[in-house]
């Protein structure tokens, strides 16, 4: 039987849990963070010795984390690019900014349990020499700020923030800050520029990579909220231990944000690869099946910019046979393990790991306008690509969603889509917008048709009746107004 | 990953890559444009210098690296690298390479050895056409009303790469139009393709952080600080670099197709900077003033102040009639002729010593060697009139004088220009100086009063504009604006910059060197050069400071001589 498998939300929906410090002490809370801080420099098999910060970074490294934010990136990789020789100052910054649509599972951390995020992020920057950190939440979250501002005051009054933190002779100050409401801010460098005061356009890579030119032009990490709580229980159960969770490649827990149409939406944390996403929709443990009398339309498993699954898609992937040789094997989308790889194989992702689960009421034409217009109000404008091509697709969809679409709009929305993605952007919004898109139509491609076939008939009977030839009257466009 | 230790061995400083198949060899660095320090040569540089152009719109080689418009993406490739981390080989011996599955743009891409830049592949062609088609979308395509058709980097690419029909049916995104953004410049947000040069122009070169972007996505909105003019004295260099008709010139907008202009390069007269510019004329008439590039100058820029100190070619009151003691007379206008035949044999006839010269230093370095050719042979004090304003870091010189060192090079004055002219006064008052030229300065309000010059027996006056000066001259010889003539100016610096003419002198004016010419020869006995190139090169030889100079050998950027 799957079920939820709890290490970062273990506490969290306890009755009487509280996200103050004394309830985190007496659930073992900052013992990780004594036991980091504690580490003795090792003497390593070819001789060299290593100091506690490197051996966090060894056991981060270990256990496999790939980053929670949306990309899946390793993220002792990561730390690993780090340049640590420039002689300027290392920031680490946690991604709060969580915004993608369906996702939802930062946002219980920081409610319910800040104080993890804190000894977590505590650790991480001791293992990276960071002096100054900071959290840029979501400005939709007013009381996540409001708690975590409590947790760091609570744990400066503790010594576990400040100088010479528990003894150990490391300084460290975290500071929150509050984004205004803006998708593009969890982008990481788009991130930084708004920290740094700025418009959040998005940085070219090259030159500004973050972990050379980030904050301030100074080496940047920036972790998201989940994947730094992580590297609390990496230090305490240690990298190996970790990656047993999970599967290979694939390791630890994993929040799930559930939503749409099943009858318990929710967000589950699961050991990444160990369940599918049909047991994560129909299971009892998790979305408990869809509403009934309703069969499944499509999955859209890794938040909104995620490429949508239908129901019923088999995928061909790649698995490691019993003998270890790669034998190709045919997946059912439901029987689809859902951790990061069998996602990517299947041509979709994980992303930040918000499952939108939609049964057969569903209108995809209807799905994919309001996700569109979703990216066309939140591309930020820098680069021409995403700035015109989100705007111009929104309009398209806006048309075909009120009577005035043309049986040719399902190829028209994809050859705008399809001039996007591909490195053709700044940033990975570029692929966030055009992918549902290209993934709609090409899935749902007779609904889109259809709809335009309908649409030109109604104009046409309505001309009939009026004694003219058929108009099309264009629509005004998804809300044009921004302040 | 370096592959360069195993590729053959070009000199350190340098890298060779391929760009379409043709191997160059760039600097592996380059100064950043706004402070100088090395940095990683990139793509569209080395493409440069294979004479390959690389369509962009928000790189611009004196500006920091936006990398917004996508329009210069590419592909390319490096060289591959087996698991033992050398090159992978080709049967042929040549390296492998290994082909970005991402494309790049080139404006901010690091080249690295061995790397293959293409840049006409169909995949870069169809994203140059994808990147034009989304800027036109929204724009408003009203070229026959713009004063950037003829020179706009839309029009120019979508010729070649763009498509020829628009499949785009929806509604346009609107913005405002004809925003007044500062005193010089007015902005039609809905022909803005957002690219942000002129962002960074007023941030990083002219350091005033005026102008941003409000709003999002499609609605993104260039507009100067809410409640702030956009105004410096550099505002006009944004619409030079803008590359579509969104910021205008108040001063040129709707005044004349950019097409029917005839180019001329020159050099602005404003200040002691020499900024090379290039002057847009048509049918007598001066339209415009752009600058012209020249890194050892002006990089790409020019002040506002002398971009439009253009106005007074113009003034109707120009002087344009030759006159004389006798043309005055009889009511008349004197021929160069008899004025020029007047003169010389009353300055052949004048005692060593009487007669005193006033030339200026917004003559050309020609003029101010023919005047002072004249001098020595009559014995004659010389000396100009120093004309100053407030210096900017940029480039506007506080000497306000474009040929400066031209008048101290040719010997016209000392290092203390007007020094000598209290002495003057004094010879004028004494009656020991009884005649007096003045070159194209109101000496009545430097120091030689209308009384002072009642006394002169003769008083002679080139001159192109009327003053207080002029009214008094015995003769006047009406001069040229030097978009009106061909010269050259030293710069504050010591360079030596020719400019060309541009326009058709007014009435019966005359360039200064041509008659000075005349004058000398009549004067000297001795025969000069009737033409400017001669005239250049004999200065050079007799000139210490010139020596070595000839006119061919001045290019369109001009020499730097010492000091």
């Amino acid at each position: 039987m799957p079920s939820e498998f709890r290490l970062i939300l273990k506490y969290a929906d306890e009755p009487g849990y509280t996200p103050g410090m004394e309830c985190y002490l007496r659930h073992g809370g900052y013992e990780a963070l004594r036991k980091g801080l504690a580490l003795q420099p090792k003497s390593l098999p070819d001789g060299k010795t290593q100091t506690g910060p490197e051996q966090i970074r060894d056991e981060v490294m270990k256990s496999g984390l790939r980053g929670r934010g949306g990309a899946g990136f390793s993220a002792g990789l990561k730390w690993s690019f780090v340049d640590r020789k420039s002689g300027k100052p290392i920031y680490l910054i946690c991604n709060a900014d969580e915004s993608e649509p369906g996702t939802f599972k930062d946002r219980q951390i920081l409610h319910k349990d800040p104080h993890q995020l804190v000894e977590g992020m505590i650790l991480s920057c001791f293992a990276n020499d960071v002096h100054l950190a900071y959290i840029y939440i979501r400005g939709e979250m007013p009381q996540g700020a409001r708690l975590l501002n409590q947790a760091l005051a609570e744990a400066r009054a503790k010594g576990f923030l400040g100088r010479n933190i528990l003894g150990s002779g490391y300084d460290l100050e975290i500071h929150v800050h509050r984004g205004a409401g803006a998708y593009i801010c969890g982008e990481e460098t788009g991130l930084i520029e708004s920290l740094e005061g700025k418009r959040p356009y998005p940085r070219i890579k090259p030159p500004y990579f973050p972990a050379v030119l980030g904050l301030y032009m100074c080496p940047t990490i920036v972790n998201n909220v989940e994947t730094l709580c992580v590297v609390k229980h990496v230090v305490a159960m240690g990298g190996s231990e970790y990656a047993r969770l999970g599967t290979p490649n694939n390791t630890g827990t994993r929040i799930v944000s559930i939503s749409g149409h099943v009858k318990k939406p929710g967000y589950y944390e699961i050991e990444v690869g160990k369940v599918t996403i049909g047991q994560l929709i129909g299971d009892p443990a998790f979305g408990g099946g869809l509403r009934d009398g309703r069969k499944l339309k499509a999955v859209i498993p890794g938040g909104s910019s995620a490429k949508v699954f239908k129901a019923g898609e088999r995928f061909k992937l790649k698995r490691k046979g019993p003998d270890g040789k790669d034998a190709e094997k045919e997946v059912e989308m439901l029987d689809l393990p859902y951790d990061f790889d069998s996602l990517i194989a299947a041509g979709s992702m994980s992303g930040s790991g918000a499952i939108i689960v939609l049964d057969d009421s569903t209108d995809i034409v209807e799905v994919l306008a309001n996700i569109s217009e979703f990216y066309a109000h939140e591309s930020c404008g820098q680069c021409t690509p995403c700035r015109e091509g989100s705007l111009w697709m929104s309009k398209a969809l806006h048309r075909l969603t009120h009577g005035e679409g043309r049986k040719q709009d399902a190829d028209y929305l994809v050859k705008i889509a399809d001039n996007i993605p591909g490195g053709r952007t700044i940033c990975a919004f570029g692929e966030a917008c055009s992918w549902p898109v290209q993934s709609f139509v090409a899935k749902f491609r007779d609904e889109f048709v259809a709809r335009g076939l309908a649409d030109e008939a109604g104009r046409a009977g309505r001309a009939r009746a009026a004694g003219s030839t058929p108009e099309m009257k264009l629509a005004a466009g998804p809300e044009s107004v921004c302040v | 990953m370096t592959p360069s230790q195993t590729i053959a061995a070009p000199p350190p400083d340098k890298i060779k890559v391929k760009v379409d198949g043709r191997e160059v060899e760039v600097p592996r660095t380059v100064p950043d444009p706004i402070t100088g320090k090395p940095i990683p040569t990139t793509m569209i540089q080395a493409c440069a210098a294979a004479n390959v152009d690389v369509p962009h719109y928000c790189y611009h080689p004196k500006l920091p690296v936006a990398g917004n418009c996508r329009m210069c993406l590419v592909e390319f490739g490096t060289p591959a690298l087996g698991p033992d981390r050398r090159l992978v080989m080709n049967p042929d011996g040549t390296p492998k390479m290994a082909k970005s599955p991402r494309p790049a743009i080139a404006c901010a891409t690091p080249i690295s050895p061995g790397m293959e830049i293409y840049t006409s592949t169909p995949a870069v062609k169809q994203m140059r056409e994808g990147v034009l088609e989304f800027l036109l979308i929204n724009h408003p395509l009203d070229c026959p009303i713009c004063d950037e058709a003829g020179e706009c980097k839309l029009q120019e690419y979508s010729v070649e790469y763009g498509k020829a029909e628009s499949r785009f049916i929806e509604p346009k995104v609107h913005k405002p139009k004809a925003v007044d953004l500062g005193p010089r410049i007015v902005l039609d947000d809905e022909r803005c393709i957002l690219c942000t040069r002129c962002i960074r122009f007023t941030r990083d070169i002219a350091g005033d952080d005026a102008l941003g972007i409000v709003n999002r996505g499609s609605y993104s909105t260039l507009t100067a600080y809410p409640g702030r003019q956009f105004d410096n004295n550099y505002t006009l260099n944004t619409v030079d670099i803008c590359p579509v008709g969104a910021l205008t010139s108040k001063d040129f907008r709707f005044q004349m197709r950019v097409w029917f202009l005839k180019e001329t390069r020159s050099i602005c007269t404003s200040c002691a900077t020499g900024c090379n510019i290039t002057v847009g004329s048509r049918e007598g008439r001066i339209y415009r003033y752009e600058p012209r590039e020249n890194d050892a100058v002006n990089a790409c820029w020019m002040c506002d102040y002398g971009r439009l100190n253009y106005k007074w070619i113009h003034r109707e009151d120009r002087l344009t009639q030759v006159q004389s003691p006798k043309s005055r007379v009889q009511g008349r206008p004197a021929t160069w002729a008899g004025a020029l035949a007047e003169i010389s044999e009353l300055l052949a006839r004048a005692p060593q010593g009487s007669v005193a010269i006033i030339a200026s230093a917004r003559q050309t370095n020609e003029e101010l060697y023919l005047l002072k050719k004249l001098a020595d042979k009559l014995g004659a004090a010389t000396d100009s009139i120093p004309r100053s304003g407030e210096g900017d870091r940029l480039l506007l010189n506080a000497d306000r004088n474009p040929n400066a060192q031209g008048a101290r090079l040719t010997g016209i004055c000392s290092a203390d220009m007007g020094g000598r002219i209290a002495e003057m006064a004094r010879a004028i008052e004494k009656g020991a100086v009884r005649t007096l030229v003045v070159f194209g300065e109101d000496v009545v309000k430097h120091g030689l009063g209308a009384g002072l010059l009642g006394k002169l027996e003769t008083l002679i006056v080139s001159d192109i504009l009327p003053n207080e000066t002029t009214k008094l001259a015995h003769y006047l010889l009406p001069g040229c604006a030097h978009v009106e003539k061909r010269g050259t100016f030293t710069n504050a610096k010591g360079r030596v910059q020719k400019f060309m003419k541009a326009i058709e002198p007014r009435g019966d004016a005359r360039p200064e060197w041509e008659f000075l010419h005349e004058l000398v020869s009549r004067v000297t006995g001795q025969q000069g050069d009737a033409n400017l190139e001669g005239l250049f090169n004999r200065m050079a030889k007799e000139v210490p400071a010139f020596n070595g100079l000839a006119w061919a050998g001045l290019g369109n950027t001009g020499v730097t001589v010492s000091l």
